[in-house]
């Protein structure tokens, strides 16, 4: 049989009978992605444009009901820009600025998140997780309708692979019954969970927290909650050892209660429970609905290695965080963005296959970065001994008086792309004055041009970034091209531009990878040393 | 790079060591607790060298 695991929010891809189905022998595909959750779909996207044909199998037949995320970052935003999907999101979410931190009665400061001037996206935007999936199918469909190779295959269950030296054999499972299929790639992203992590025997090790968190979407009409993230340390109201009440669209508030690790799942879960919880959080004469609600327990664990030779893990599947801070779905996305480019280059002959060794390497980065900061929020949060209790409450009693206090106080720190240190695809850097945070490995920062943005016009190719510095039209080496961008100080009236890619250097020349990350930087053009940069950026070196 | 220091700096520490332990009076032992983690926290951020910090968190470890 084949029956839902969770119940759909929206029915977007409906079980269809495929040819695939009646072969004797089993199709070959150059890319399946097992899970069309956010990343399985963001990576279909991403190959989609690149022309390369894909095929996503997912369980479902749509986006699950379950908010779940709800904090967008810029960077992932940026990224869904590249994928054609970002601007209905901003339309849709909210945006918020104004954080503040409560102990007990009072409110010990607020603080102002004050984004930097001059990025086409806000520092985060707050929208309910099915929105963006529906988003992301929702371009997925409209390159498919411009010819992309894109399909997507609702109610097809992977329940077995066999890894072969250059392929994968895939077992699915249909309403209709089982059929086989073969992949040269296969992209696991089917979620934290991942069953294909289990038929391939893989560890997924870490830490787990040992508390619950009930997790309350309700709708409100209600003046008195702004838009901001509000979060209470110990709040009086007694229910719950925190709480985070956040905003969404569509007048739905997130509401987040840390409720301890020796509970009653089934008794916590009754209405009447959560209302209780609530009423005692809003007071008694607040009218609310309640939209949806979860209990979760949060851990921090990664697969030790993300690629295993035709297999590739991204997003929950190959790491997971606590949702402090937000960088679950952002992560993920910034694992799509890492891993589309080099597996189309390999599919394309473009590039050898070590490559994809560089998506481990670097993702494994940014997903110990990730941990290692949801860990510490954890940690603050939900303090495990005496005395970090003790000292916890000491940073909030002195935050409400001292200045000093508030960075320590730490509800979630707001997730930041990871720059690519080390990587061995950086040359190295050879712009003497030049910002750190253009460093190579770094991902690019937005900044106003005359005519626009500067990302867009980075595209998802190679770039060459010139900056008051001749250039040629463009570079190819070995098959693959960089397009040259041309830009002086006439187009950066702000002067944005020039703080975040000069320094104190003149000109400057920037190598930028298609995921928008940059592999070399130089005062001046110069053909060979270009050459072998790009070379380094694509694993030939 | 400054150093961690470990030699007598305090001038009148009989005064100080009086000042620090009358802070505690009066209070319950969670309350002195509680004052004692303010008052690291105030100190800590005072010397913000991060190598000094580390330093001291070494130094203030029992030898074996
Ligand atoms: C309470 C909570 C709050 C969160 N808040 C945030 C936040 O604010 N910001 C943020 O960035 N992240 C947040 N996250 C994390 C975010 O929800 C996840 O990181 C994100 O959903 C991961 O996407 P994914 O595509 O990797 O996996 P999933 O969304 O889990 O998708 C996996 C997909 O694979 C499918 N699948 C599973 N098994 C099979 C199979 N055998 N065959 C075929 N398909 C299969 C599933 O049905 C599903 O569609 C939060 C998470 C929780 C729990």
């Amino acid at each position: 049989m084949f029956d839902d695991r969770y119940t759909l929010a929206y029915r977007l891809y409906p079980y269809e009978r495929h040819a695939d189905q009646d072969k004797d022998t089993p199709v070959r595909h150059p890319v399946v992605v097992m899970g069309g959750g956010p990343i399985g779909i963001a990576t279909a996207v991403d190959l989609g444009q690149q022309g390369i044909p894909v095929v996503v199998l997912d369980d479902h037949e749509g986006v699950g009901m379950g908010s779940r995320a709800i904090c967008f970052a810029k960077r992932c935003l940026e990224i869904a820009d590249r994928y054609g999907a970002a601007k209905p999101m901003v339309e849709k979410g909210v945006v918020w600025n104004i954080g503040k931190v409560f102990h007990k009665d009072g409110q010990v400061f607020d603080f102002n998140l004050l984004p930097e001037e001059g990025h086409e996206f806000p520092a985060f935007i707050n929208m309910q997780q099915p929105y963006f999936e529906s988003f992301m199918i929702e371009r997925a469909f409209e390159l498919q309708k411009q010819g992309a190779p894109i399909q997507i295959r609702g109610k097809n269950r992977v329940d077995n692979v066999v890894v072969k030296d250059d392929h994968v054999v895939i077992e699915v499972m249909t309403p209709d019954g089982p059929y086989t299929l073969e992949a040269d790639w296969l992209i696991g992203a089917d979620g934290a969970s991942s069953p294909l992590r289990t038929m391939l025997g893989y560890d997924f090790t870490g830490k787990v927290f040992q508390d619950s968190f009930l997790i309350a979407d309700i709708k409100m009409k209600n003046d008195n909650f702004p838009t901001e993230r509000w979060f209470w340390f110990e709040p009086s109201h007694g229910s719950g050892a925190s709480t985070l009440l956040h905003k969404q669209p569509d007048d739905v508030w997130r509401v987040d209660f840390q409720i301890g690790w020796d509970i009653d799942r089934k008794e916590e879960m009754k209405e009447e429970n959560i209302r209780r919880r609530l009423d005692a959080f809003l007071g008694d004469d607040v009218e609310y609905e309640m939209v949806w609600s979860s209990i979760y327990t949060f851990q921090c664990k990664r697969m030790e290695s993300f690629r295993h030779g035709p297999v590739l893990f991204a997003g929950d599947a190959a790491h997971q965080v606590s949702p402090f801070g937000a960088r679950g779905a952002n992560s993920g996305m910034q694992d799509v963005d890492n891993l589309g480019w080099k597996l189309g280059m390999v599919i394309n002959g473009q590039a050898p296959e070590s490559l994809l060794d560089s998506y481990n390497s670097e993702r494994v980065h940014g997903a110990e970065e990730n941990i290692l900061n949801s860990t510490r929020s954890t940690d603050f949060i939900t303090p495990k001994s005496e005395m970090s209790h003790l000292l916890r409450n000491a940073v909030l009693e002195l935050s409400e008086h001292y200045e000093f206090a508030r960075p320590l106080v730490n509800s979630g720190r707001l997730s930041v792309p990871c720059v690519y240190d080390g990587s061995s695809l950086n040359s190295a850097d050879a712009l003497i004055g030049g910002p750190a945070r253009t460093r190579p490995g770094a991902p690019c920062p937005d900044a106003p041009l005359a005519d626009g943005f500067l990302l867009p016009k980075l595209g998802g190719q190679f770039t060459l970034l010139a900056i008051n510095a001749e250039a040629p039209e463009a570079l190819t080496e070995d098959g693959i091209t960089a397009n040259v961008l041309s830009l002086n100080s006439s187009d950066d009236k702000t002067g944005a531009l020039a703080a975040r890619y000069l320094g104190e250097a003149k000109s400057a020349v920037y190598l930028i990878r298609p995921d928008q990350h940059v592999a070399a930087r130089r005062e001046a053009y110069d053909e060979n040393l270009f050459r072998a940069a790009l070379k380094r950026a694509t694993g030939k070196e | 790079m400054a150093e961690l220091i470990l030699t007598p700096n305090i001038a009148g520490g009989d005064d100080f060591y009086e000042e620090l332990i009358n802070a505690h009076d009066g209070l319950s032992k969670a309350d002195s607790d509680a004052y004692n983690a303010r008052l690291l926290l105030i100190l800590a951020n005072h010397i913000g060298d991060r190598d000094i910090l580390s330093a001291a968190i070494n130094a203030a470890k029992r030898k074996a």
